[in-house]
Formats: C-alpha cells, sequence, structure tokens
C-alpha cells in the first residue's frame, strides 16, 4: 500500500466514524444544552459566549501549529532560519493583550451573571413563587412544600412559570442537587440551609439527580421534576392530600434509614417545622454558621 | 560574546558551595514552610473559636494569669538561648553548656505548665471532644507544644555532644539552627497568646 | 484473646479482600511482588542493589528509582481506570455491571490518589533530580540525604496504598475525601485512613523536596547563572518548588485533623459538635490547586527546552516566560473556590475567584504562544519528544477553553461534578502533565542511559495516547452535556450513554497500549542499545549545560565545574568553538561527593511502618516506629562523616577512561 492511499483509506474511516457518532447524537438529549427554564438558558448561554470567546485564540493557536509543524520542518529547504530570533516585543504584546482583552470581557460578564444568576437571587414574576425544602437522605431526595402541607420522595410537581424556591439541607453527608435541563446545582450540607431559585417554562418531566458523591447508593439518587399546568398541579396536590401516609417524625425517622433506589412515595401531610428540625438536629449555638444559613 | 566553558571571565554568580549557608538557607525555607502550616492552624482556630456547641468559651476557660506565667517562661528561655549563642560566637564551650541547661530546663517547666493546663481542661470535662472550638484550640496549642517537644529533644542531643565533642564547626552551625528553631517557636506564641488567649479573654 | 485483640488494634480475619475481583488483583500484585524478589535473590543482586541504587544519594539515581516506581503506579492507576471504565460501560439498567457500588468508589478514589501522587508527583521529582542539577551545573542538590529520605517517603506512601488492596480498603470518598462522607460516622473502615496516612508521609517527603531543591536552586547554579540567565526548566521548577513550600503544609495539616476527627473524636470537619465541613474543603484545595500547577509548571519547562533544542533555535520570549511562570505561580493561590462555585459562598466571592481564575489562563496562553513562536523560523526535528509537544498544545488547548467556561460562576453550575469537568481535568493532566514528562523521559533518557530510546516505538505510544485520549475524553465532555455526573456506577439505559461509554472504554483500551508501548520501546530500546549509543554526550544538538558532559553523566556530574556566559549556555559554547575558539585542557579538582545513605531507607521503613501502626490503631507499634524514627534521624544528622573526596587525579582518570570507551577527544 503507498502512503498516501493509507491517508486516504484513515481518512475516509474518520469521516464514517465521526458520521455514525453524528446520527447517533442528534437524537440524544443534552440536557445542559438543551434548557426547559431562564436560569438554564442564561447559563447555556454564557457557556455558548465563553466558547465563542475562547475561538478567538484557539483558532490562531491551531492555525500555527500546523503552519508552523509543516512550513519550518527540518526537510524544507525553502523555510528561512533564524537560530538568534529569541523575542519580538510586538508579537509578544500582541499576544499578551489580546487574551488580557478576551478574559477582561469574560470576567466582567463572570462578575455580572454571577450576580444575576446568584442561586439565592429570587425570580422576579407575577406569580407567587412556590416554596420546596429539600432533605437530602442515604440515598434518596425528600420534598416538603410547607405552603401546602405535603411532601413527596424522588418526584415532585409544579406548575410552569412559577418561580421555585428550593431550600436546601441534608441529613446526612453532602450532596448536590441539580436539574439540568431548569438550571445549576446547589450543595445540599448537613445543619445548614442553601438556597436555589428554578423555574421551567414548559411542561414536562426533567431529571433530577446528586451530583456530589455521597456513599453506596450515590448513583440511584435520582428523582422527576415534573412540570405541569397549573390545574394539573392542583389536582396533584389534592390527591397527594389523600393519600394515606404521614410524614410524622416517627415516619420521618424511618425513611431516614439507609435505602437505595426508591420509588416516588408521598405523604399526606408533613410535621410542622420539618425541615428546620433536620437543621437543628447538627447545629448547636455557634454551630455551623456561614451565609449558607441565614 | 561567548567563551568556552573552563575560562572564567565574567562572574557575575558565583555558587555557594559552602554547607553552612546552604544548610542555614534550607532551615529557613522549612521554618518558612512551618510557618505556612500554623497559619493554617490558626486559620482553622479563627474559623471555628466561635462554634463552642453549648460548651464553654475562651473566655470562661482561659486565665489571663496562667498564661502570662507560661508566657514569661518561655520568653526568658528565649533570651537565655540567645546569650548561649552569644557564648557561641566567643567559642566558650562551658558558657554554652550553661546558657543552653538552662533554656533547656525552662523549656521543660513551659512544656509542664502546659500540659497541666490541658489536663486540666480535660479533666473537667472541656477536652477537644467537646467542640470544635475545643478541637482547633487544642490542635493549635498542642502542634505548638509537640514542636516545643522536638525542640527540647533536639536540644538535649547538642548538650550531649557539645559536651563530649566540643564546638566543632557541624555543632555550631546546628546550635544556631536550634536557636532559630527556638525563636520562631517563641514568635509563634506570642500570637498564639494574642490570638487565642488575649482577644479569648476579650472575647473576640 | 483479649490482649492480642488489643494489640492487634483492628487487625483481624476479616481484613482479606471478600470480591473476586479484589482478590485477583491482590493475589497477581503479591506473586509479581514474589517473583522480583526471587529474581533478585536468584541473580545475587540484592547487595549491587543496595549499594548502587536503594542507598545512592546521587539525584540522577534517585531520579530513575522515582520514574520507576511512577511508571510501575501508572500501570496500576491505568488498571484501575480500565475497571471503572468497564464498569460504566457494562452498568446500565437490569445489569449491575461487574462490582459493587462500593468497589467502584474504591477503585476510583484510588486511581485518583495514585494517579496524581504517585504518578504524576513521581515523575515530575523523577525528572527534576534528573535533570535540575545537570542543567545548572551542580554535582549535587542541596541536601543529598535529604533528597533520598524524601523518596523513601514516597514509597513508604506508595506501599501504604497499595498494601491497602489486600489487607483492609482504600477509601471510598473519593480522591479528596470529603467531609462528612470521610468521617467515621459514614466510613468507619480503614479505607479513609489509608489514604490519609499514606498521602501524609508522602506528602512530607514531597515537601522536603520542596525545601531541597529551593536550596539548589538558590545556592547552588553555576557561576555566572544569574536568574535570569537559568533555562526554562530550572524556571519552572523553581515555581513549582515554591508552590509546594506554600502549600504542601496545608495539606499536612488538612489530613491531620481529618485523622484527629477519625481517631480521637475531635469536631473538626464533623456535620454537628461545632465543626465546619466547609473548612476542610476551602483547606483541602488551597493545597489542591497549587498541587496542579505543582504539577504542570515543570510539563511546561521540559516543553520549553523541547520546542527550543528540537526547533534549533533560541527559546522565543524568555523574558515573558518568566513573568508568565511568576504569574501562575503566584495567582494560583487565589483560585482555590472555583472547585466550589455551588457551594453558596455568594455572588461576589464566586465573581472574584472565577476572574482570578480566568486571569490565570492569560499567562498559560502567552506560553502557548511563545512556544509557537519559537518554532517560526527554526528547523524542526520531528523526534517523539516533539510529537508529545504538538499533541500537549492540541489537548491543552481544548482543555483550556474548557477551563475557562467553567471559570464563570453560572456556567459552572451546570457543569461541576460532571464528566464535562472529569473531562477537562484529564485532558489537563494527561495531556499537559503525562505528555509533558513522556516528551522529557525521551528527550533526557540517553544523558542518564548512554543510549537514545528506540523512535519508532516511542511514536507508537504516541499515536496509542493521542488517539486513545480522544475517544476516552471526548464522550465524556458529550456526556457531561447531557447531564451525567461524576463518580456513576450505575445508570438507567433510557438516558441513552451506553454507548458513548462504550467509546470511552475503547479509548481506555487504546490508552493501555499506548502504555504498552512505552514498557515495549524501554525493553527494545536496552536490548539494541548498540544501536542507538549516544557517543558525543549531545544526540539533540541540546543547548544546555547538560549535554556539555558525556553521557552517561558520571556520578559526579561535572568533572569541571562549568561557568555559564548565555542563557543557552552549551549551545553559546559550541557556536564559540565553532568560531575558532579552543577547548583548553580541562584543570581537575578535587569532588566532595557526599557517601551512600542507608539512614533513608531506614526511616522509610519506619516511616511506613508507622503509618500502618496509625490506620490499624495499632499504638505500640507507631510508637516504637516513631521512636526508631527520631533515633535514625539523631544518629544520622549528628555524624559528621557524611561525605568523602574525590581526588583530581581520580577524576582524570575516570574522565579520560570516559571519553576513550566513547571514542571522542
Amino acid at each position: 500500500m503507498n502512503k498516501k492511499y493509507r491517508y486516504l483509506v484513515l481518512a475516509l474511516l474518520i469521516i464514517v466514524f465521526l458520521f455514525f457518532a453524528a446520527t447517533y447524537l442528534h437524537h440524544q438529549n443534552f440536557e445542559v444544552l438543551n434548557p426547559k427554564g431562564p436560569i438554564a438558558r442564561q447559563e447555556r448561554n454564557l457557556i455558548y459566549v465563553a466558547l465563542a470567546l475562547s475561538l478567538i485564540v484557539v483558532i490562531p493557536v491551531y492555525t500555527l501549529l500546523i503552519v508552523f509543524s509543516v512550513r519550518y520542518r527540518e526537510g524544507n529547504k525553502k523555510a528561512k532560519y533564524s537560530p538568534n530570533l529569541s523575542g519580538n516585543r510586538i508579537a509578544e504584546a500582541i499576544w499578551w493583550i489580546v487574551p488580557t482583552a478576551i478574559i477582561g470581557v469574560l470576567a466582567v460578564i463572570a462578575w455580572n451573571s454571577s450576580h444575576t444568576l446568584d442561586p439565592y437571587r429570587p425570580i422576579s414574576s407575577d406569580k407567587q413563587p412556590i416554596t420546596i425544602q429539600v432533605v437530602a437522605m442515604d440515598w434518596k431526595w425528600l420534598f416538603i412544600y410547607p405552603q401546602q402541607n405535603i411532601a413527596s420522595v424522588n418526584y415532585f410537581e409544579f406548575p410552569k412559570n412559577t418561580p421555585l424556591n428550593f431550600e436546601i439541607t441534608s441529613d446526612s453527608v453532602m450532596n448536590s442537587f441539580w436539574i439540568p435541563q431548569l438550571g445549576g446545582q446547589i450543595y445540599a450540607m448537613p445543619g445548614m440551609s442553601t438556597q436555589l431559585h428554578l423555574e421551567a417554562t414548559s411542561v414536562g418531566s426533567f431529571r433530577g439527580l446528586s451530583a456530589n458523591i455521597s456513599g453506596d447508593g450515590f448513583a440511584g439518587m435520582n428523582f422527576v421534576a415534573k412540570s405541569t399546568s397549573e390545574t394539573d398541579f392542583n389536582s396533584w396536590v389534592y390527591s397527594v392530600k389523600n393519600t394515606p401516609n404521614q410524614l410524622s417524625y416517627n415516619e420521618y425517622n424511618i425513611l431516614d434509614q439507609p435505602s437505595e433506589n426508591n420509588p416516588p412515595s408521598f405523604y399526606s401531610t408533613a410535621q410542622n417545622g420539618l425541615y428546620n428540625t433536620v437543621i437543628d438536629k447538627y447545629v448547636g449555638p455557634g454551630g455551623q454558621m456561614s451565609r449558607m444559613s441565614m | 560574546m561567548t567563551t568556552p566553558y573552563n575560562v572564567a571571565t565574567i562572574k557575575t554568580h558565583v555558587p555557594d558551595n559552602d554547607t553552612d549557608s546552604k544548610t542555614i538557607l534550607g532551615f529557613w525555607i522549612y521554618i518558612m514552610t512551618d510557618c505556612v502550616l500554623f497559619a493554617s492552624l490558626f486559620a482553622t482556630y479563627a474559623v471555628l473559636h466561635k462554634n463552642t456547641f453549648d460548651g464553654p468559651s475562651a473566655q470562661q476557660l482561659f486565665s489571663l494569669k496562667y498564661v502570662l506565667t507560661e508566657t514569661i517562661v518561655l520568653l526568658t528561655s528565649s533570651f537565655t538561648c540567645g546569650l548561649a549563642i552569644l557564648s557561641l560566637r566567643q567559642n566558650h564551650k562551658n558558657k554554652v553548656l550553661f546558657w543552653f541547661s538552662i533554656t533547656f530546663i525552662l523549656g521543660i517547666v513551659f512544656l509542664a505548665l502546659e500540659l497541666t493546663d490541658f489536663r486540666h481542661l480535660a479533666l473537667q470535662g472541656d477536652s477537644w471532644r467537646r467542640s470544635g472550638f475545643l478541637s482547633s484550640f487544642f490542635a493549635l496549642v498542642g502542634t505548638h507544644g509537640l514542636h516545643i517537644t522536638v525542640g527540647l529533644i533536639w536540644m538535649l542531643v547538642m548538650l550531649v555532644r557539645v559536651w563530649m565533642v566540643g564546638l566543632s564547626k557541624g555543632n555550631i552551625r546546628r546550635l544556631t539552627l536550634l536557636s532559630i528553631f527556638w525563636h520562631f517557636l517563641d514568635i509563634i506564641w506570642i500570637f498564639i497568646f494574642t490570638i487565642v488567649y488575649l482577644f479569648g479573654a476579650l472575647g473576640i | 484473646m483479649d490482649i492480642f485483640a488489643n494489640l492487634l488494634g483492628k487487625l483481624n480475619w476479616h481484613i482479606f479482600p471478600q470480591d473476586t475481583l479484589t482478590r485477583g488483583a491482590t493475589v497477581s500484585m503479591g506473586l509479581i511482588v514474589i517473583a522480583l524478589f526471587v529474581f533478585i535473590t536468584f541473580k545475587k543482586k540484592w547487595k549491587w542493589l543496595w549499594k548502587e541504587w536503594l542507598t545512592s544519594v546521587d539525584p540522577k539515581k534517585i531520579g530513575v528509582m522515582y520514574i520507576v516506581v511512577a511508571l510501575i503506579m501508572l500501570v496500576r492507576g491505568g488498571a484501575d481506570a480500565l475497571l471503572l471504565r468497564a464498569q460504566q460501560a457494562t452498568s446500565v439498567g437490569t445489569s449491575h455491571g461487574i462490582m459493587s457500588a462500593n468497589t467502584f468508589q474504591q477503585i476510583f478514589s484510588a486511581h485518583g490518589t495514585i494517579m496524581i501522587f504517585f504518578v504524576g508527583m513521581g515523575l515530575m521529582f523523577g525528572l527534576i533530580n534528573l535533570v535540575l542539577p545537570l542543567q545548572i551545573g551542580a554535582r549535587d542538590v542541596a541536601f543529598p540525604f535529604l533528597n533520598l529520605t524524601s523518596f523513601w517517603l514516597f514509597a513508604a506512601g506508595m506501599i501504604l496504598v497499595n498494601l491497602s488492596l489486600g489487607i483492609g480498603d482504600f477509601s471510598a470518598a473519593g480522591w479528596l475525601a470529603y467531609p462528612p462522607l470521610s468521617e467515621l460516622q459514614y466510613s468507619p473502615g480503614v479505607g479513609v485512613d489509608y489514604w490519609i496516612w499514606s498521602l501524609q508521609i508522602a506528602g512530607v517527603g514531597s515537601l522536603l523536596s520542596g525545601v531541597n531543591f529551593t536550596a539548589t536552586i538558590i545556592k547552588m547554579r553555576a557561576a555566572g547563572m544569574t536568574l535570569m540567565k537559568m533555562p526554562m526548566f530550572v524556571w519552572s521548577v523553581l515555581g513549582c518548588v515554591l508552590l509546594i513550600i506554600f502549600a504542601f503544609p496545608i495539606l499536612t495539616v488538612t489530613l491531620a485533623l481529618l485523622f484527629l476527627d477519625r481517631t480521637i473524636g475531635t469536631n473538626f470537619f464533623t456535620a454537628s459538635g461545632g465543626g465546619n465541613m466547609m473548612m476542610y474543603i476551602n483547606l483541602i484545595w488551597a493545597w489542591g490547586h497549587p498541587e496542579v500547577y505543582i504539577l504542570i509548571l515543570p510539563a511546561f519547562g521540559v516543553f520549553s527546552e523541547v520546542v527550543a533544542t528540537f526547533s534549533r533555535k533560541r527559546l522565543f520570549g524568555y523574558t515573558s516566560m518568566v513573568w508568565a511562570i511568576g504569574a501562575i505561580t503566584i495567582l494560583s493561590f487565589s483560585v482555590w473556590l472555583h472547585h466550589f462555585f455551588t457551594m453558596g459562598a455568594g455572588a461576589d466571592v464566586n465573581g472574584f475567584f472565577g476572574i482570578m481564575t480566568m486571569v490565570i489562563a492569560i499567562p498559560t496562553g502567552v506560553k502557548i504562544f511563545n512556544w509557537l513562536a519559537t518554532m517560526y523560523r527554526g528547523k524542526i526535528s520531528f523526534k517523539t519528544p516533539m510529537f508529545w509537544f504538538l499533541g500537549f498544545v492540541g489537548l491543552f488547548t481544548v482543555g483550556g477553553v474548557a477551563g475557562v467556561v467553567m471559570a464563570i460562576p453560572p456556567a459552572d453550575f451546570q457543569l461541576h461534578n460532571s464528566l464535562f469537568l472529569v473531562a477537562h481535568f484529564h485532558t489537563m493532566i494527561v495531556g499537559g502533565v503525562l505528555f509533558g514528562y513522556f516528551a522529557g523521559i525521551n528527550y533526557w533518557f540517553p544523558k542518564i542511559f548512554g543510549f537514545k530510546l528506540h523512535e519508532g516505538l516511542g511514536r507508537c505510544a504516541f499515536w496509542c495516547w493521542f488517539v486513545g485520549f480522544l475517544l476516552a475524553f471526548v464522550p465524556l465532555y458529550i456526556l457531561g452535556l447531557m447531564g451525567a455526573t461524576r463518580r456513576i456506577d450505575h445508570y438507567s439505559p433510557s438516558l441513552g450513554w451506553q454507548p458513548l461509554f462504550i467509546v470511552a472504554g475503547i479509548g481506555a483500551v487504546i490508552i493501555a497500549i499506548g502504555v504498552a508501548f512505552l514498557f515495549l520501546q524501554l525493553v527494545v530500546s536496552i536490548i539494541q542499545r548498540k544501536q542507538n549509543l549516544d557517543k558525543t554526550g549531545d544526540p539533540w544538538n541540546g543547548r544546555t549545560l547538560e549535554w556539555s558532559i558525556p553521557s552517561p553523566a558520571p556520578f559526579y556530574n561535572f568533572a569541571v565545574a562549568p561557568v555559564v556566559n548565555d542563557r543557552d549556555a552549551f549551545w553559546a559554547i559550541k557556536q564559540a568553538r565553532k568560531a575558532g575558539d579552543k577547548v583548553e585542557k580541562p584543570k581537575y579538582e578535587d569532588i566532595v561527593v557526599p557517601k551512600n545513605a542507608p539512614a533513608s531507607i531506614i526511616i522509610g521503613m519506619f516511616a511506613l511502618v508507622f503509618g500502618f501502626g496509625m490506620i490499624w490503631h495499632i499504638w505500640w507499634l507507631s510508637i516504637i516506629c516513631f521512636i526508631g524514627l527520631l533515633l535514625t534521624i539523631i544518629v544520622r544528622t549528628t555524624s559528621d562523616d557524611t561525605e568523602y573526596v574525590l581526588e583530581a587525579s581520580e577524576v582524570e582518570k575516570i574522565e579520560t577512561e570516559l571519553r576513550l570507551k566513547r571514542g571522542y577527544a
């Protein structure tokens, strides 16, 4: 086989591989890039903007790498050779200044977006927000609706276009609460309450998970966040209210036993102040204190 | 512009192959790492010192009088250590032995005072298990005490060495390092005294 | 029985591995070690090994030992990686793959720990030991005994990690063991203690190396080698060791506090009792982020040497490069919080650390452009090290972009702890660190052993690594964007992730073939060494001092202490000679050489057993070892008989023989 032929076959193989890969990926759900809410959408846009700005550096790097490798290879007798060339003020100034400028732009974006997309910042809306208290347990998620006084495990529903105020803690080790299609994650830590504000703009079932290793049942700590219409949400609340189980403190302690891959379950009522009781288990006077708990 | 390597024409920088200066520099670098180590422990204390978890606070626990005694003992030992180094400069073996012995005894007294304090705290139920605050207190002050212990062992070894071999070049170097170490521990103690005990007593 | 129970701490008959996978690994590893011992005994090589290697304080030999250990650990860590890939490729829906969740978690914890501490750091210290004294024209490091001790502490840590395979278990809490998961309540076994003590012991070794090399660079440079005439590798090592000095004590404290939490019930990082787990995460990353720059800076240095040498040109923008290293060194201490933007620290804090993180990309970008400019108007000879360089620029740029994206806090909220992040840091550490050190090994090998490594097999290794890397990690970038989180041992088939995991697995296998090629290259090169002999001492037309002496470098490095007048010291000498400067007959002088130091290996052994006792709560054993350790140090440090003088006539004899044997004047 001569060399050119070999390269041709190699190129073809790569193209075929890429074609199959692209076809396959075309049907997949890129959850991070396929947002269903304003927070996730803005976060995705940030990823795109940063990528685009980076290209200003990446394209020259690749171009120069290839051009120089080919042009200044040893065998090329035509190329110039300047063994003592050791610097050039203008050139160096360019590659100090251009990346600095790009980073300058990105820095402004990072600073502003850190504030506008601060997970603690409530989403402004004319709708009354819904508060959902989240407890990460070994190894499942408990959702408490203090306003509706219901609770559920590994599943929750909410009306679309309504801001969700999550208050998040853990009754075990550290976990990270993440619904990729609605927006970014935040840690769930025992003795502390973190906040996250999300909203969905369309109906659908979204995958939620723990993104931080928490022990044996970690991989099974998935839940479903279902966005519905206002009426569907109300009827869901109504149906939960009619389930037999009640989340008393005793019932909570039973639930607290380690278990894996729990199916969704529902509680018609939840003990008053349960969420704070869970936090207080860990906090003595002068216990964990930080912005997270304020 | 250039010359062959075995002709020394320009000597802008001359390598320093003297063992003493290398060792002393190396020791200073080590001291710097120890500073970082203590800085981490101070940071830990700063984060946790209010986390009393229903246990006693610094204000309730520490007696400034007692700590002041400890401080004076340690500062005096630093002073006698300095006198020992002065005698070393004069190449006066017996004086060196005398002042380092005094330093050693003062060091032992300091350590004894500290351990008594620790024992007292532990016995009244305020051990490192009690709260985050006490954990960080014992870690910080205990690490200093551990350093003091190491310094004392070192001093003992050096006393024997000097007594047997005399003020050899190697021993002079080692004694110099030891004195750097001892003064360093003194400075760390000043920080402990201020941040842990003084601020503690003031309830900061 | 009671007494024995107390005497043996937590040790009992149930500590041996229960599952077939671990058992198989333990047995095969044990057999290899036994076979090695038998082989050495059979060949009667123990004495030789002891005198020539294990107790030798020659930094070149210490460097080789570091690299040997690191390459063996690369196989161990690589085997871990293959198991992880196999599990994730098969554990879908009703199938739960080839191992339990706990085993999976132990394996990824071990993989990360081993790859960073015992492969990355091992290769790094190996190369620094090999090259740094030679490049600054020194005959040794500042503290030769300390240097060997560092190595044996490193080795002791390595042995502890591997002991956990057969005796007890390893941490299942990830490579940085976040509490409360790593606290006694949630990890009651000895796994986390193994993790703590292997890192603690190896970490102290690294810290001592940091002190040692800093003093070496400051005090032992050749006459005339001002700071701004130092080779770029030396600059990068200076940045690296300064970071070690400032970062590693933080690790020492953090590990010690976690151990106290687990052992005597303190409340530093506990969820209750007034502890603060967030403090652990801050502390561990205040060390951990500088740590990645500790690993990468010397790799940058290697590339600076490689590019200049193989482009036959001066390094472009030396001053810029120095400033870039300085900037990276300092900035790397101000970015640690970007590892946990998702902790809820507040917009101002997140914004600040996000910006600092991006700023660090500027000097890194400058370095890349300077390397490219070094190729400009060069005469590039594409030897194996150059291939690693090209691969590095290709991958590192992508990894860097991913890093900049994640530096924006809200973007990180969506990428944190996902496989995108995993792909990002593997791009940096494989494409940057490993590629750099492989290039370095290929480049400096002839200086140490006197013959070059096989060119063709080196390229095969490179292509396997490069293609394997793309196949293994591009799917992970994609998976991350699909919302796949890291460290999962199982997932649902409906997510459609399996084909990507399978491709990643194939990529890992190709990388494994690349590792095999690396070893094959070594074996074939040794067999065919006669054909690749380096007779001139300067096989690549080098630019720095190490190429001015014969290969393999004699144990005293330089027969005549060199004088430096130029950044590219040896290049300048060669130019001067070409222009007609005569080589004068060297004037040999007496050389002070340090004696072998058996105390180092004894310290290493005591540290190993001390750590073992701490892990298993066998307190008497630890106390005895600690006293032994102390006595060894006292005896060694109070001894004045640690050096001998190699007389000038002896040096002349050796040098003449060396040159005659190599057939040049």
